[in-house]
């Protein structure tokens, strides 16, 4: 990580962590609501569902790049080593989760052989080869994955909030209101 | 490093005891999207649950409609269909089809001899990239018209396994709250079933919305009407036809040449019901002829390419789209479910396929 030039992650990378961050919690919710129902609602949550995590994904890839070039804050000086090391650790999973998740999902639709609908008459293109086994393989990461992405996300959560609650080092206002 | 105590600090017990009720209150929340928690719902996985449960499980097969057949051909669209619909399939012009001949039940061994739905489902692509995917059945109208009531047919007909037949006492339980299954009944009997998949008329059921060029938008059905004079079969010797005289027939009949549908939309009129499978609308509603379906080809469907397909109803080009039938997303959910325990069965075992395959 870039050395630590200031006290708060810079104003897009915050606008579009607190976004992300929304964005990827309902889709969480939307997709083990679609999945638990037959009724109306699987229709107009799964024509949710795509639009919203190609959205991530694009967001993702804004946000990657932003990353690397602007310079963040450094964790505490006092914080146990192990601590640091799984802060690091999963952030890179959350970031790996918001690239992989919706290129799981976009390829598992194609592998479906169905189009990848975004909209009335907006149909991506397929990014995998028509196939059944394919599917079935991808159909059931995308679903083991959500879980462990949302197992992730609770654990983050807690750390974001000890930090910001039991230790108060500045870590939450760093990616909150910037002012440390 | 900046620190700075916040003015009103939790003690760190109140603090932790915070954080766990969040991150509880979340998991709670997450349980009750997901339906573990909170009133029960029904789910894609249970409609396959209960078709498992009527018709057992088949490895890889489709969890209703099993015994099946891919074919494929061409869709001759008149231009009739521009004036209801700005969905390309209706420019005049051919496009190619691919589609599953199908009856019903989960069993894809099972007999030909039963006075089931007889099916066609279709995928019509045009060359700009659109697609219309529909299932049709031979008959005007479905048992239920919601899928508690899909689950609970599918319990309570299932075939006992001394008898070969379902459970009268379940059956009459499940009438006596299902009224409108008997009128199914009814038109099951009075109409006739055809001894082959070519001479058989195929209706959407469902109504659909078309909405045109100049953004008016009509209630519809379809149906593929025959060509080919409807010879039906004698319901009273259905038990003794072979096992695959429908599928035999068929194929014997494509042999000799194509076989040709007329695509029939049906408009409903103001005040028809238009989320009810369980209810025909009036005869003299006006109908347009939008094209023929001319069907050439028929594979076995481990080899023919249609299993690898899902007819889900919901898949359509812009100017078509779902009406607020539930049963509509209902199919598209099951569907779904269905497609993806035959994908992973048969990734994990490649299909064994029985001395005859449909
Ligand atoms: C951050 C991005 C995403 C998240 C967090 C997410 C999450 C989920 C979850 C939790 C489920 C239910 C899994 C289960 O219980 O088995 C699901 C299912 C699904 N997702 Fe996603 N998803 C994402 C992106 C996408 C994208 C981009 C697409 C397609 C373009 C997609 C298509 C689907 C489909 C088709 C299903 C299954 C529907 C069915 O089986 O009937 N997802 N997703
Ligand atoms: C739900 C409440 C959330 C809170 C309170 C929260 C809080 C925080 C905080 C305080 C940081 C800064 C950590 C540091 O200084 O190193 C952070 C970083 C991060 N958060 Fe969150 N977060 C939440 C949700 C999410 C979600 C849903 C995701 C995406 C899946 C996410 C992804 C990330 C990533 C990738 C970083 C690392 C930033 C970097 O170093 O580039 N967060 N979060
Ligand atoms: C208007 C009423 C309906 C019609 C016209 C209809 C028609 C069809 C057809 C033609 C097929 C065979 C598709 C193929 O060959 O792949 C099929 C399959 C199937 N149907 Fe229906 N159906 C109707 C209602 C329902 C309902 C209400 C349910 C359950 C909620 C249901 C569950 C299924 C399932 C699970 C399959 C297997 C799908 C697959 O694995 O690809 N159907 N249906």
């Amino acid at each position: 990580m870039p050395p630590a030039a200031t006290p708060a992650f810079h104003p897009v990378l915050r606008m579009l962590h607190w976004s992300m961050a929304a964005l990827i919690v309902s889709m969480l919710f939307i997709g083990v609501g679609m999945v638990s129902t037959a009724g109306p609602a699987y229709s107009w949550l799964l024509s949710l569902h795509r639009p919203l995590g190609v959205a991530i994904l694009a967001l993702a890839l804004v946000r990657l790049p932003v990353r690397v070039w602007s310079s963040t804050p450094a964790l505490p000086a006092n914080l146990p080593r192990w601590q640091a090391r799984a802060a690091r650790g999963s952030h890179l999973l959350l970031y790996a989760g918001m690239i992989v998740m919706p290129l799981i999902g976009w390829a598992m639709v194609s592998a479906a052989g169905k189009p990848v609908k975004l909209a009335e008459g907006i149909v991506l293109p397929a990014i995998a080869p028509h196939d059944l086994t394919l599917y079935a393989m991808l159909r059931e990461a995308h679903g083991i994955l959500a879980y462990a992405l949302f197992a992730l996300i609770l654990a983050h959560l807690a750390a974001a909030l000890m930090h910001g609650l039991v230790r108060r080092d500045g870590v939450l206002r760093s990616m909150l209101t910037g002012n440390a | 490093m900046t620190h700075r105590r916040a003015r009103s600090a939790l003690p760190p017990w109140a603090a932790y005891g915070l954080i766990a009720a969040i991150v509880l209150v979340l998991l709670a929340l997450f349980a009750f999207a997901g339906g573990w928690i909170g009133p029960s719902r029904v789910s894609g996985a249970a409609v396959s649950d209960a078709l498992e449960y009527n018709a057992g499980r088949h490895a890889g097969y489709r969890r209703a409609h099993a015994k099946g057949l891919c074919i494929s051909g061409t869709f001759e669209a008149n231009g009739n269909g521009t004036a209801l619909s700005r969905a390309s399939i209706f420019k005049p012009g051919r496009y190619p089809v691919e589609g599953r001949f199908s009856i019903a039940g989960g069993n894809p061994l099972a007999s030909d001899g039963r006075n089931v739905f007889h099916s066609m489902a279709l995928i019509l692509r045009t060359p700009d990239g659109q697609q219309w995917r529909t299932g049709m059945d031979h008959a005007e109208i479905f048992p239920v018209a919601d899928v508690a009531a899909f689950v609970g047919l599918q319990r309570a007909s299932r075939p006992d396994p001394a008898t070969g037949k379902p459970d009268p006492d379940a059956m009459q339980a499940f009438l006596a709250s299902h009224p409108e299954v008997r009128s199914f009944q009814q038109y099951m009997k009075a109409h006739p079933l055809p001894d082959a998949f070519t001479d058989g008329p195929y209706y959407s059921i469902n109504a659909f919305r078309f909405t045109n060029a100049q953004g008016v938008t009509r209630f519809v059905r379809w149906a593929m009407l025959p060509e080919d004079p409807l010879v039906a079969l004698d319901k009273r010797t259905l038990g003794g036809l072979p096992r695959d005289a429908v599928f035999d027939r068929t194929l014997k009949r494509l042999a000799n040449g194509p076989a040709r549908w007329h695509l029939i939309v049906t408009i409903a009129d103001p005040g028809d019901i238009t989320d009810k499978a369980t209810v025909a609308w009036p005869a003299g509603r006006r109908t347009v002829d939008v094209g023929t379906l001319i069907i050439d080809k028929a594979l076995p469907a481990a080899s023919g390419g249609c299993r690898d397909e899902v007819f889900d109803p919901t898949i359509l080009p812009p100017g078509i789209a779902p009406s607020d039938d539930p049963l509509l997303t209902a199919r598209s959910a099951a569907y779904s479910n269905s497609f993806t325990r035959r994908a992973s069965e048969s990734a994990r075992s490649i299909l064994s396929v029985s001395a005859k395959e449909f």
